[in-house]
């Protein structure tokens, strides 16, 4: 896109070979983003190429980069630190919350009431149902669909008519605080919830039918961009991303937070139905049937949840958690967010990193990209799916 | 499962007392700290014996401690099969900060170890690709110092507000 | 009329100065510059999915700088990122547009005090039409600042008084009265030149 010039590591180009019927090819390098409609914001590409296979792909990232880790040592409160938090995984925001919000929990020894627990849980889930939507319909939107788009939109749009009810905000809630919730929800939220669990389950068929079942669709995205259970261990690779590659991982499940040991749902992992295990297709197809779960687990806990409690009860008054530090994760639709917050007993962090789980997924494309066609590289890209906020933070 | 404790008797058996020192907490979960020059072997010995098997490396983290004039180093290990977790620190003076890199071990650490040296300084002896990650080439200074003073200008345009 | 007058039956014929028509062909195919940033980008694919339908007032997508009218600067703006910006609204053709979305591209938003690596308002590297704030902004207010962009143009004009290749700022008195102006240039910040680096950056060895 740009041709300015950034001190990189060295490329090596294969010096030009005759082909031996008087063509001489030599390997290039182009340059993919980072204004690219399909690199989901700010990602630069360098990929080394040898006519239509790509030799050698280098992430290039920062061009998000808004300093949450700075922020949150500057702001002099521990609860001033959310709205950065919310805008580091933006399309996620619900969960990024609830995992600050339970870090602080857990350092402080804080326990919220049951009413708390499953506004969260529910609020949470619809979130991983709004993002998961988002990354299907951009991804379609790579690969060359775009009404499936449109489709994932008109649902999205639902989820975030509840949440706007809730806090008042459709993208950016600060909504989850550090022992409690902004307010309470308002007074048809059940029966709002209710209903679109209703009308969402018929939609994810429709889904499918118009998109995962697609021969073009799937074409382009089996076999492509394979990610080996080993490798995608070692690389860190959590979320969707490790689960298309057949590994039962699920920190709801394995390392259980809040109250997701009192549901019942199966933790969704890639098969290799179209092809390989663990290509593009799989982890596609993981995030469509994790929002038959999420759907599972909001009906769950719409019939548990209590009437009564307060949902200020728990919030501190003061936030000066006892000298100490901790590190917590919880699982974000983009797979482990961890938070290891350092406490000087001061009233505002020592220390917050946060491990965001698309910095580290994407620290894996240059390994499952190199052999394939530069036309896969939207494939391999999208079906990651990263959010710059939270690779840069 | 295997305990910090537990672990701590291992890894001094292994390398001796002086090379790691178990500081427990009341309030928050133990950590066990090495030194510098033993973390890459540490860190293989962690992976791949029988019965730690730490296979994952969940967080890398650069601390500055001002007071104390140190950067540190923090690593959070997990075991997916033995399901145990497991805090390593290394302490450095902040003068001369640098650490054998573990990007061998685990292949997650190279983008964390490139952003501690981006934000802190710290540098990971043996990393392949030792560069900036989220700032800048140009940039100066490591942001995330307690004593960093922002650039005036960074070509040309004006940083502070 | 004279000579003319009512020579023509034809109700497809419509009489209007050149300048009017001009700015009503370029008002009704605004085409954006597909290219989003952060949060904002979000809303701003919402304002052209299902719901908020930007197609209905002409406005869609290009992923070409080439063939796009106006940039909708989607986003916080990095220090690294500004150079490229820069270099992309070089790259659009004229008349360009760019419309400044969310606080942190009008200000820097949130991120204006500590925000180290962060631009404070894209404004001190290409000029700016319209302003639309908001922490994202609702899709409603990015559609506001897109009728903003068109009552602009509609007062665009062939004969001198304002220059179009300055930043103006616009004052709006209702209905279709409009005060436009060109900004008092001593600002300093609007006439800040990126110094694009040279080709031998001095190389920094650092980081065994």
């Amino acid at each position: 896109m740009t041709n300015v010039k950034e001190k990189g590591p060295e490329v090596t180009l294969t010096p030009p070979r005759d082909t031996g019927k008087g063509l001489k090819t030599q390997e290039m390098v182009i340059n993919m983003g980072p204004q690219h409609p399909s690199t989901h914001g700010v990602l630069r590409m360098e990929l080394t190429l040898d006519g239509e296979i790509v030799t050698n792909a280098i992430p290039h990232i920062g061009y998000l980069h808004r300093c949450f880790e700075k922020h949150s040592e500057a702001m002099n409160d521990y609860a001033k630190v959310i709205p950065y938090v919310d805008r580091m995984d933006y399309v996620a925001a619900m969960n990024n919350e609830l995992g600050y919000a339970i870090a602080m929990e857990r350092l402080m020894d804080i326990r919220v009431n049951d009413r708390v627990e499953y506004i969260r849980i529910i609020m949470s889930e619809l979130q991983r149902i709004a993002s998961h939507l988002l990354a299907i319909g951009t991804f379609g939107l790579d690969i060359g669909a775009f009404t499936p788009f449109l489709y994932c939109f008109i649902e999205r749009e639902k989820v975030l008519d509840i949440f706007e009810k809730a806090s008042g905000a459709r993208l950016l809630y600060n909504y989850i605080w550090i022992g409690g919730l902004m307010n309470d929800v308002p007074a048809d939220f059940k029966s709002d919830t209710a209903e679109f669990v209703k009308s969402f389950r018929p939609k994810i068929k429709e889904l499918n039918d118009l998109l995962s079942m697609n021969k073009i669709f799937i074409d382009r995205t089996a076999n492509i961009g394979v990610l080996p259970e080993k490798v995608a261990i070692n690389y860190g690779v959590s979320g969707p991303s490790l689960r298309g590659s057949g590994v039962h991982w699920d920190l709801r499940r394995d390392d259980p937070y809040s109250i997701y040991d009192r549901f019942d749902f199966d933790v969704i992992v890639g098969k290799g139905e179209m092809g390989t295990l663990g290509d593009c297709w799989d982890r596609y197809i993981v995030r469509v049937r994790e929002m038959e779960e999420s759907l599972k687990i909001i009906e769950q806990a719409l019939d548990q949840m209590p009437e009564e409690g307060d949902v200020h009860e728990a919030v501190p008054k003061k936030i000066r958690p006892p000298a100490g530090e901790i590190y917590c994760r919880t699982e974000t639709p983009r797979g482990e967010l961890g938070y290891y917050i350092i406490s000087d007993k001061s009233t505002s962090p020592f220390r917050v990193k946060a491990r965001a789980p698309s910095f580290v997924n994407l620290s894996v494309l240059p390994a499952i990209s190199i052999g394939a066609m530069v036309a896969d590289m939207v494939a391999i890209i999208g079906s990651i799916d990263i959010v710059l906020g939270e690779v840069d933070r | 499962m295997k305990t910090t404790e537990e672990l701590h008797q291992i890894l001094s058996g292994q390398f001796g007392e002086e090379a790691c020192e178990l500081k427990a907490d009341e309030k928050v979960a133990p950590w066990i700290i090495v030194k510098p020059d033993l973390i890459r072997d540490i860190a293989k010995y962690l992976r791949d014996e029988k019965g730690l098997r730490f296979d994952s490396l969940m967080c890398l983290s650069g601390v500055h401690y001002q007071k104390e004039n140190e950067l540190g180093v923090t690593y959070h290990l997990y075991s997916t099969t033995e399901k145990h977790k497991l805090t390593l620190k290394v302490i450095m003076p902040e003068d001369d900060a640098h650490l054998p890199t573990v990007e061998q071990i685990w292949k997650t650490a190279d983008w964390h170890e490139r952003e501690a040296y981006d934000m802190f300084g710290i540098r990971f002896d043996g990393h392949p690709d030792p560069r900036r990650i989220l700032c800048p080439d140009d940039w100066e200074g490591y942001p995330l110092r307690k004593d960093y003073q922002v650039q005036e200008f960074y070509r040309g345009m004006k940083v502070e507000y | 009329m004279g000579l003319l007058d009512k020579k023509y039956q034809d109700s497809n014929i419509i009489v209007v100065s050149l300048e009017k028509a001009l700015n009503w062909a370029r008002k009704s195919s605004l085409w954006y510059m597909q290219f989003g940033l952060a949060c904002c980008a979000i809303e701003m694919m919402a304002t052209a999915a299902s719901r908020y339908d930007f197609d209905r007032f002409g406005i869609i997508p290009r992923s070409s700088p080439r063939q796009a009218d106006v940039m909708i600067v989607a986003g916080t703006v990095t220090l690294k990122m500004a150079t490229r910006i820069k270099r992309l609204y070089e790259q659009m053709s004229e008349p360009r547009y760019v419309i400044s979305m969310g606080s942190c591209s009008n200000c820097g938003g949130p991120y204006w005090e500590h925000g180290y690596h962060v631009l404070k308002g894209v404004d001190r590297v290409v000029p700016v039409d319209v302003y639309v704030p908001g922490c994202p902004p609702r899709p409603e207010a990015l559609l506001q600042g897109f009728l903003h962009l068109q009552n602009k143009i509609m007062n665009e004009t062939l004969v001198e008084g304002i220059n179009p290749d300055k930043p103006v700022v616009i004052q709006d008195k209702g209905g279709d009265q409009i005060d436009i102006k060109n900004v008092d240039e001593t600002d300093e910040h609007k006439t800040a030149q990126i110094e694009f680096p040279q080709q031998d950056v001095k190389s920094k060895k650092e980081g065994a």
